[in-house]
């Protein structure tokens, strides 16, 4: 029936990703790639012939360089993200990420039923639940902000023993806790791959939300909008867990 | 037979001379010992002076569930004094494997140490304990390794745990580490433990243990897991010759290539030394001769917890045990990235059957504005 009268949406301009939100995200997406290859790396070095003699070399120097440099970029960014939930709009605000509500749970089944099972809800094969992230995609976060905690707690706790600064050092208890190196080391190395399927499965849910909401869920992480269909907007103002209210 | 067989302590020094080493010989060795040890070169006086006054301090050396090589090591030290002294001079009262006693002579001697020298002598306990049915699997004259070490530690001063065995359960604790065995810090924890991993570990850190404690009146300064600080804060990888290799990218590809002949570094073959906290590549083996890396070998990590268990010997790949037998993380991540990859084609697909009435619309409304542009 309603493909007979096919409604024209009109659309309503949402400011959801603010700038140091777009900045994070982009920022924290390059040192993450930068971290995978130079880490990948690392772990097993290329058989990389030179002619030159070794002390005109420092490949692998360069890599755990790169490496470093973009861990220490990632930490600090994370901080900031930490710190943005708590400042920033409602969209980036902390209570997006932690399932304490019964409307989070509740929601996190919708979309489990829609996006995953290919449930219908009221006859209609989508349904408009969330301006920002939805309630799974929050978890979803929540979860990769576990992995960067320990992929700092690890990766830092490694990195304690090269360092003369106190900062790398406060690290220092998490391989003394896990009896050494080799245990933090193969965890470093094991939540390595969260990350990986993370991006992989991030990137496709960009895409496909995009294309069948069509809301421009792609575009929104570059300039920050994304677009709501006006009875939508009307009907669900307070849809989203607001934190002010 | 009982109280006799014991000697009232005599300094370090007087056992020295009577040795038949010149003042040379002991200034030598306790330059060295100073600097081990970790103390300024200023420190020489203060540690000839506590080695020449103060009585040696009496030691119990016990035997558990070990394989002997760290006392191997001990008496291959680079000085011979450090050997001398210690083990040959200072009262290693009770050592299984070294005391000339035996039976029920050795026993007594055991007891007697223990309650003459209570609260002064030093427990050196090379070995772990297996706890499992009730420690049936060491047992030493009658007795159970838990009661030996309980009796022994009772009146220790110290407690070192002499190699990985003592210090972290080394080989006989790895999956499914049948005899239960545990390292000292699990047993005993009412007195001062100082770890010495090591399989075996380096002598010297045995006597520089000892000297600074004599010297002292306190053990050294340990590290977050206990170990002394002056032989185990720095890597294996950190003191490495072939570090430069390292750094470079030059690396052995298998043991038999043109780089192993260039002394390349060992990391792609196995090298732990990254991730090992040891004194090897600085002080060496058998009086300074060599170390592994330096014979050829990938260090395997012998000082580290769970060395066994945490990879294979000769790879740098993570293990991940309960996959089959040691599947790498990395094999499984591409497993992984494989199923997720089909799990991802298979929604694409129901999206587009579950939800094409939807996209029907989308399309259509889009289509319908452009062409409304058009006109």
């Amino acid at each position: 029936m309603a493909s007979k009268y096919l409604p024209i949406h009109k659309l309503r301009r949402v400011y959801v990703w603010e700038l140091p939100v777009r900045f994070y995200h982009w920022l924290n997406a390059t040192v993450i790639i930068a971290l995978i290859v130079t880490g990948f790396f690392i772990a097993n070095p290329l058989a990389l012939m030179s002619s030159k003699e070794a002390t005109n070399q420092y490949t692998m120097g360069w890599f755990r360089y790169i490496h470093f440099a973009a861990a220490y970029l990632f930490f600090f960014n994370f901080l900031f993200r930490i710190y943005w939930g708590f400042v920033g709009n409602k969209y980036a605000n902390w209570r997006q990420f932690l399932p304490i509500s019964k409307q989070f749970f509740r929601e996190m089944w919708t979309v489990f039923k829609i996006d995953i099972l290919m449930f219908k809800k009221n006859g209609q094969q989508q349904d408009h639940l969330s301006v920002g992230h939805n309630a799974m995609a929050g978890f979803i976060y929540f979860l990769t902000f576990l992995a960067f905690l320990v992929q700092c707690l690890t990766g830092f706790g490694l990195y304690a023993s090269m360092s003369g600064w106190w900062f790398p050092k406060l690290f220092a208890w998490f391989p003394a806790m896990l009896g050494g190196d080799m245990l933090t080391r193969q965890i470093h190395h094991w939540s390595m791959w969260f990350f990986i399927l993370f991006a992989i499965i991030h990137v496709y849910l960009v895409f496909y939300h995009d294309y069948v909401e069509g809301r421009g869920e792609i575009s929104s992480m570059g300039g920050g909008w994304k677009f709501i269909e006006e009875d939508v907007f009307e009907k669900d103002k307070h849809q989203t867990p607001n934190p002010n209210k | 037979m009982t109280s006799d067989t014991i000697l009232p302590q005599p300094t370090y020094y007087d056992e020295v001379q009577r040795k038949g080493y010149t003042r040379r010989d002991f200034v030598q060795f306790v330059s060295m010992m100073t600097a081990f040890i970790g103390l300024e070169q200023s420190a020489i006086g203060q540690v000839t002076k506590a080695l020449e006054s103060k009585p040696r301090i009496p030691v119990i050396w016990l035997h558990f569930q070990e394989c002997t090589c760290c006392s191997e090591s001990f008496i291959r030290s680079s000085h011979p004094i450090v050997a001398d002294i210690l083990l040959d001079k200072i009262s290693l009262d009770y050592t299984e494997t070294l005391m000339a006693a035996s039976g029920t002579q050795a026993e007594d001697a055991l007891k007697h140490t223990m309650t003459k020298y209570k609260g002064q002598y030093m427990l050196c306990v090379e070995g772990s304990v297996p706890l499992a049915a009730d420690g049936v699997y060491c047992m030493i004259g009658g007795k159970t390794s838990l009661q030996i070490l309980e009796e022994a530690a009772e009146g220790a001063a110290a407690i070192i745990a002499w190699g990985s065995c003592a210090s972290n359960g080394c080989v006989q604790s790895a999956k499914p580490n049948p005899t239960k065995a545990t390292p000292i810090h699990k047993i005993i924890m009412n007195k001062p433990i100082i770890k010495v991993p090591g399989c075996p570990p380096i002598g010297e850190v045995m006597a520089g243990v000892i000297v600074h404690y004599l010297t002292f009146g306190r053990i050294p300064e340990l590290d977050k897991l206990g170990r002394p600080k002056a032989f185990y804060s720095k890597r294996v990888h950190d003191s490495c010759y072939r570090r430069p290799f390292y750094d470079a990218g030059l690396f052995v590809e298998t043991f038999d290539d043109e780089n192993a002949k260039k002394g390349y570094c060992l990391y792609k073959v196995g090298c732990k030394g990254p991730s090992t906290y040891n004194a090897c590549g600085v002080m060496k083996w058998n009086g300074g001769t060599s170390f592994p890396i330096q014979s050829g070998h990938p260090c395997i990590g012998c000082s580290e917890e769970n060395y066994w268990d945490n990879g294979r010997l000769y790879e740098r790949g993570s293990s991940f045990a309960g996959f089959g037998i040691e599947a790498s993380a990395d094999t499984l991540g591409k497993i992984a990235l494989g199923v997720t990859g089909a799990a991802i084609v298979g929604h694409a697909v129901a999206t587009n059957i579950g939800k094409s009435t939807l996209i029907h619309e989308h399309q259509e409304e889009g289509i319908k504005s452009e062409q409304a542009l058009n006109d």
